[in-house]
């Protein structure tokens, strides 16, 4: 019945109106497994993305209170339609040792990831992908060697023509 | 062009304290506006959004704005004795009137205070705008004496609220507030005004209307979705109307009176939504839910189509979810999208103003020239009357000591049913709504979903300022009233001739009666030990006090009171103090599964 949603906001960029949303998410004891927000091309909008779970009545509920809020401009559940998500993560890897370097190179390169800082013992890996692919690559490396995990939390856009616009 | 320039500038010659700015826009067209300090565009957009009355308390961040308001002469301001009696009488004269109830109250504490004013208004979607002083902009954050986060704070227990950063937009987050209060499904919005915004000065202007991008509530319903919904009624054979606070907010009682006697249909109206249709009407059934009629509360067990109006399907109303109205089909007509299928999955859901709909659906009913159902052929009439006889609100008339719903039969008697009346929360109130017949919205006033014991008194001054010639009465206990009792010094400063019904039993009443029922009657801290003495309490405040002990004393006890037009009369009546309330749906129960006064015991 529970169900993973990934639900995009085009939220009034004011002060309070993240913690409106986030607020709302605590005080009915919604599920909330990420969110990210920024601004847009438009300065006076923010664009959050959220992803929650729950049986399709939850994700109702969930999107009509979401609605209500004054500050949430629209919004869509990007579940509805075919959508695209992304997410980015910068890990931080021990790396000391030329075989074990090598091998974790091999692994980026699987993974489409990029060194973006080296030091004797480390490398600072990005990767991008939606989560499964993230999560993956967190199993492949061996939590050993992990020295720090930085995700973005999933960033979500509709295929097609169609768009979410204030 | 030259005779605009001259007005205003003979204008700005005789008042000297204003500064005007003329300017030539791009047409040629001379405006001539004011330059005013923040707190005076606080007063002038007061007036100019046609606020009468203001109810608050000065304190430090608002000193600048009470000086304004001792100026003007536009709207008054009522001085209460606590903030939260500010945001209930603010409350009370929005439910009154329908017009947004308006607070001013310092900052720190003037704002914690209204926290529960705000909450209780949140739950029954009350109109209100508060306005709370904040710190200096360059203090927030730092800790400063009297503050507190106040945006933060309320933020959950209110519609919407606003920070004001600059005196430039003090005149339109004034006008938004007061849009977004009393506009789509109402509730109380918040602007705090930090202390150097009310000292900035800027050009004013109020904006006529305005519009927020984000917020479009819908009044229109669906005319797909109205037409399903009377197939629906075409073909129930045990319908039942079942309506709350939301016609009442939508002052739709005239076209849920037509809609009801159109079809004949059986009524019951929620604890909010009493006198939205005529309480003494034979198709009003009473009121359903936990402490509801028993015949309300089975017709809906029974009924094959349950048209709700305006109501949210409270818990209180619904009892167990999973035996709710088993065998209906269920039309939901409410303006708020989440409020639909949010307890209870419904088959015709109508997002809309209850008033628009229930105006489509009457032209569509007489269009088609629906008769209404007659109540003497009628099975499922039958089946009511039935139910009816066995009159679930008799108690025992024949008592030695004075039966809680005899006195407000009395109070119903002596006021012709013509009062308003608020309440307070406990026992009280189910038998002020249980006895008392609403024929009129707006008459009966109380704290439903938030249970705010200490609501009544201050909303009820809030009512009387309203409808200064209308009698007011507050039922409450002994324990409600207390809490927030330092209002009856406001009642004597602004003579509200309020009457206060205190049912007092010496115990927590509802407290005591769910110890009774499910614990045993173990009275954990439910009595009201060293209670004062009201009569001598009512004396000190400036006020009548009367301590009535006898049954025979009732009727004339109160006719003495509403006799005394002008002041506010203290009745405290001592009471029988195992009364319970019935009849009754324990928690978790379907609401078929009543407890009545004569099968009480069974329910330990």
């Amino acid at each position: 019945m529970s169900a993973r949603h990934t639900i995009s906001i085009l939220l009034e960029n004011e002060a309070g109106a993240l913690s409106r949303v986030a607020g709302l998410f605590s005080a009915r004891a919604y599920n909330n497994e990420s969110l990210s927000v920024a601004p847009t091309e438009d300065p006076t909008v923010s664009r959050l993305t959220l992803v929650t779970s729950g049986s399709p009545e939850i994700i109702e509920q969930i999107t009509k209170q979401l609605n209500k809020l004054i500050d949430v401009i629209r919004l869509v559940d990007l579940n509805e339609g075919r959508a695209i998500e992304r997410e980015l993560m910068l890990i931080k890897l021990r790396a000391a040792g030329g075989e074990q370097r090598e091998e974790i190179k091999r692994l980026i390169d699987i993974f489409d990831g990029c060194v973006v800082d080296v030091t004797d013992s480390t490398y600072t890996v990005e990767v991008i992908g939606d989560g499964d692919k993230l999560d993956a690559f967190i199993e492949a490396v061996s939590t050993k060697r992990i020295l720090e995990v930085v995700r973005s939390g999933v960033l979500g856009i509709l295929r097609g023509t169609k768009s979410l616009r204030a | 062009m030259s005779a605009t320039v001259a007005s205003g500038l003979k204008r700005a010659r005789w008042c000297l304290a204003t500064v005007y700015l003329v300017t030539i826009d791009k047409l040629g067209k001379v405006n001539v506006s004011e330059k005013l300090r923040g707190a005076e565009i606080f007063c002038r957009a007061l007036a100019d959004e046609g606020v009468d009355i203001v109810f608050g308390y000065p304190g430090g961040a608002v000193l600048h704005i009470y000086d304004e308001v001792f100026k003007q002469d536009k709207f008054k301001h009522v001085l209460v004795r606590h903030e939260q009696g500010a945001t209930h009488a603010a409350d009370g004269y929005a439910r009154a009137t329908g017009k947004p109830g308006v607070v001013l109250v310092t900052s720190g504490p003037g704002a914690t205070n209204c926290v529960t004013g705000l909450a209780t208004a949140y739950m029954d979607s009350i109109p209100l705008v508060v306005f709370t002083g904040q710190v200096s902009t360059a203090l927030i954050g730092n800790d400063a004496f009297q503050e507190v986060d106040c945006v933060g704070i309320t933020r959950p227990c209110v519609k919407h609220n606003f920070l004001v950063e600059r005196v430039e937009d003090l005149a339109v987050t004034i006008k938004k507030a007061f849009y977004i209060a009393s506009s789509g499904r109402p509730g109380p919005v918040v602007v705090d005004i930090p202390k150097d915004v009310t000292a900035n000065v800027t050009e004013y202007h109020y904006p006529e209307s305005v519009e927020v991008r984000s917020y479009k509530p819908n009044t229109k319903g669906h005319p797909g979705q109205i037409k399903k919904a009377l197939q629906l009624i075409s073909n129930a054979v045990k319908p039942m109307i079942y309506t709350g606070g939301g016609v009442i907010l939508d002052n739709a009682s005239e076209q849920l009176t037509d809609f009801t006697r159109i079809l004949g249909f059986p009524i019951t109206n929620t604890l909010m939504g009493l006198g939205a249709y005529p309480g003494t009407d034979p198709q009003f059934i009473g009121m359903l839910g936990m402490h509801g009629t028993y015949e309300a509360n089975m017709a809906m067990h029974h009924c094959d189509l349950l048209i709700a109006i305006g109501a949210r399907f409270d818990d209180r109303v619904t009892g167990d979810l999973a035996q709710f109205c088993p065998e209906a089909k269920i039309i939901h007509i409410d303006i708020d999208p989440s409020s639909i299928s949010k307890n209870v999955p419904v088959d015709v859901p109508i997002v809309g103003g209850v008033s628009h709909v229930l105006s489509e659906m009457n032209r569509l009913l007489r269009e088609d020239d629906v008769k209404p159902v007659v109540r003497a052929d009628n099975n499922w009439w039958q089946q009511i009357i039935e139910w009816q006889g066995l009159e679930c609100l008799k108690y025992d008339t024949d008592s030695p000591l004075i039966k809680p719903q005899a006195v407000v039969e009395s109070l119903y008697a002596v006021t012709h049913g013509d009062a308003f009346i608020t309440s307070d929360v406990g026992q009280h109130q189910m038998w002020a709504a249980q006895y008392y017949k609403f024929d009129q919205p707006r008459r009966w006033i109380n704290s439903g979903g938030l249970g705010t014991m200490g609501f009544g008194l201050p909303a009820a001054m809030g009512v009387q300022i309203a409808h200064p010639e209308s009698t007011v009465a507050c039922i409450t206990g002994e324990a409600s009233v207390v809490m927030c009792i330092q209002e009856l010094s406001t009642c004597l400063q602004y003579g509200l001739p309020i009457k206060m019904i205190s049912l007092n039993n010496r115990y927590m009443g509802m407290v005591r009666q769910w110890q009774e029922f499910f614990y045993n009657s173990r009275y954990s801290h439910s009595y009201m030990d060293a209670l004062p003495d009201f009569v001598k309490l009512a004396e000190s405040f400036g006020h009548v006090g009367m301590r009535i002990e006898n049954p025979s004393d009732v009727d004339e006890a109160l006719k003495e009171a509403f006799a005394m037009k002008d002041r506010l009369v203290f009745m405290d009546f001592v009471t029988d103090q195992s009364e319970n309330v019935y009849p009754m749906i324990a928690a978790g129960k379907g609401q078929h599964e009543m407890h009545l006064a004569s099968d009480v015991r069974e329910l330990a």
